[in-house]
């Protein structure tokens, strides 16, 4: 039996990964990955958490979390496109027509 | 797997907006495209449906899909907000669409989605359910903010949105985990009883708690997590931004204060302090900020975004005062009456804003105002009474709002609150008086090159609703007052 502080530790560096990801990397597409990083780190935690508590509730968590970073994942790839098209760019600097 | 009738009953407001979604998107492509304003009228007709279901149904409290879902009169009282502000978007939307050319059947569809994510969030008794009415709300949003797909700037809008929307939403998904991993449920009342076991020092609650606050940070557009606001607002069509300020701010709002009170109303005394330092940072950026900027859609994010601290306001006095219930009754309260005249009168702002055009081209610079008051003496007046309404200047219910909030810091023993909130609305007196002054004192542009309002008689009732909203309740607010008493959170 493997401790749980094991696999929250693994969740929790997924998640700093993803974190640091999205606020360094200038790609949208990798800062799109990173965040699906941050899910999936979550993912980690209900699972590992489910099996402590003999409990399924976040196993359900999963399901719901993983249906929603599907439909995430589609509307930011149409959105990205349709940037492209517009720009031929996915450099997240290059998105500068309103600043402050 | 079957679920009890009783439970399909409770929903049915709900089931009713995504039935009607479902319906716009498939009668779409059958639907010619002059006649894309059925579409428009159906989704009122939905609407007017769910109102007269939620009224008949206000007092009671039932719970539905082993508490998943719960129907009280608080999610009573901002689903009734929510018809409204949808509704008025749509009336909105009709004139707007056509002069903006894209009149498209599905923006219906999305408006009533997120509509129903949002109806899913303010009835959620379980993180789950606050999660996919969040997450179906925001969708719907980033959709909506890039729908003038041929402009950059709506695209751009939309793909910020949606990396910062995705990035706050994984921060509070997080912060979920770390709650199910401290009380095995993610039901808010099953967190509330492993709160007061587990005390107020204990680390991962501690940390689950300031992810919570980010992830909803981000939605109602509070500092240090509003950058996104401003390019948002300015690029997103003007119809979609007004909805967004005003449904999705309230919505947050409603989520954000069961979770916090129900769920994790034992960590007041930790959570309370946070809330302050975030009200001090919102009052003092939003309308400092508001006061340099040129774009009128800009100042208005600013706006929204201070409009979110003196919300604040009365949510700090509801964590500052854990024992004297009535005083937190009253704070809480006073930022639902504080949402729901702010709904008036920044959807009405937007109205504006929305019909002001040359050329097919939008007029969202504050100098493109100068001499409205001579060509349009209507609109013009109407501006000047939600401008006036913002700033808090009595008789216009924004000063109501603004009254009840500081009455309640006040009664809490936050009297310095109060006065720090009365020197912000000082502040923004500035910029929303900048405006009237460019309507009113200014001198129109080269004559013939000037912008022109593209009206409608259904714009018209509509702005006509906002304009009684804000006159109605600056002078007789004990209606709504008591209105929102009676729908105030059952604290525990």
């Amino acid at each position: 039996m493997i401790p749980i502080s094991y696999y929250v530790t693994l969740s929790a560096i997924v998640f700093i990964t993803g974190v640091v990801g999205v606020l360094i990397r200038r790609n949208i597409i990798i800062i799109l990955l990173s965040i699906e990083l941050m899910l999936n780190a979550t993912n980690i935690n209900f699972v590992a958490f489910s099996n402590h508590f003999h409990n399924v509730a976040g196993q359900v968590f999963v399901f719901f979390a993983l249906t929603v970073a599907a439909a995430e994942v589609a509307v930011g790839l149409a959105i990205i496109i349709a940037l492209y098209r517009s720009k031929s760019s996915i450099n997240v600097d290059e998105f500068q027509l309103m600043k402050w | 797997m079957t679920f009890p009738l009783s439970d399909l009953v409770a929903i049915l407001p709900e089931l009713i907006v995504i039935g009607a979604a479902c319906l716009v998107f498939a009668l779409d492509p059958l639907t010619p495209p002059s006649r894309k304003d059925w579409l428009a009228w159906f989704s009122v007709a939905a609407l007017a449906a769910c109102a007269y279901l939620t009224i008949s149904r206000m007092g009671t409290s039932v719970s539905a899909f082993s508490d998943l879902v719960i129907l009280d009169p608080f999610a009573g009282f901002w689903k009734l907000l929510l018809y409204g502000v949808t509704g008025f978007t749509i009336l909105l939307s009709l004139a707007y669409l056509k002069a903006a050319r894209l009149n498209l059947g599905e923006y219906y569809g999305f408006i009533l989605l997120s509509l129903a994510g949002m109806m899913v969030m303010v009835s959620a008794a379980d993180l789950l359910t606050i999660y996919l009415g969040m997450e179906l709300m925001s969708l719907s949003l980033y959709v909506l903010a890039g729908f003038k797909r041929f402009e950059a700037r709506s695209l751009e809008a939309a793909a910020k949105y949606f990396v910062l929307g995705a990035f706050s939403s994984g921060i509070m998904l997080y912060g979920i985990s770390l709650l199910y991993g401290v009380s095995g449920s993610t039901r808010l009342s099953a967190i509330a009883v492993a709160v007061t076991t587990r005390g107020l020092d204990d680390p991962m609650l501690t940390l689950a708690m300031i992810l919570l606050i980010v992830g909803f940070g981000f939605k109602i557009a509070a500092v240090p997590f509003h950058m996104w606001t401003p390019d948002v607002y300015e690029g997103s069509p003007t119809s979609v931004t007004a909805f967004m300020a005003v449904a999705s701010k309230a919505a947050s709002f409603a989520a954000f204060l069961r979770v916090f009170l129900e769920g994790l109303g034992g960590l007041k005394a930790n959570w309370y302090v946070l809330f302050l330092i975030l009200c001090l940072a919102t009052l003092a950026l939003g309308n400092v900020v508001a006061i340099v900027q040129t774009n009128i859609k800009r100042m208005l994010a600013y706006s929204s975004i201070a409009n979110a601290g003196y919300a604040l306001i009365g949510v700090v006095v509801s964590g500052y005062v854990p024992a004297d219930r009535a005083a937190q009754a009253f704070g809480l309260s006073s930022v639902m009456l504080y949402l729901v005249i702010y709904s008036f009168m920044t959807l009405g702002a937007f109205a504006v804003i929305a019909m002001l055009r040359k050329d097919g081209v939008e007029g969202d610079e504050i100098d493109d105002y100068a001499g409205l008051a001579k060509r349009q003496p209507v609109a013009a007046f109407l501006m000047l009474a939600f401008m006036a309404s913002l700033a808090g200047i009595p008789p216009t219910a924004g000063f109501i709002g603004k009254f009840y909030l500081f009455m309640a810091a006040v009664k809490a023993d936050l009297a310095w609150l109060a006065v720090v909130g009365v020197l912000f609305a000082a502040v923004s007196a500035y910029y929303y008086l900048r405006v009237v002054m460019v309507m009113y004192m200014r001198e129109p542009e080269a004559a013939g090159a000037e912008f022109r309002l593209v009206t409608s008689p259904v714009l018209a009732v509509a702005l006509a609703c906002a304009f009684a909203g804000v006159l109605v309740f600056g002078l007789y607010p004990n209606p709504l007052v008591s209105f929102a008493t009676q729908a105030v959170l059952v604290l525990r």
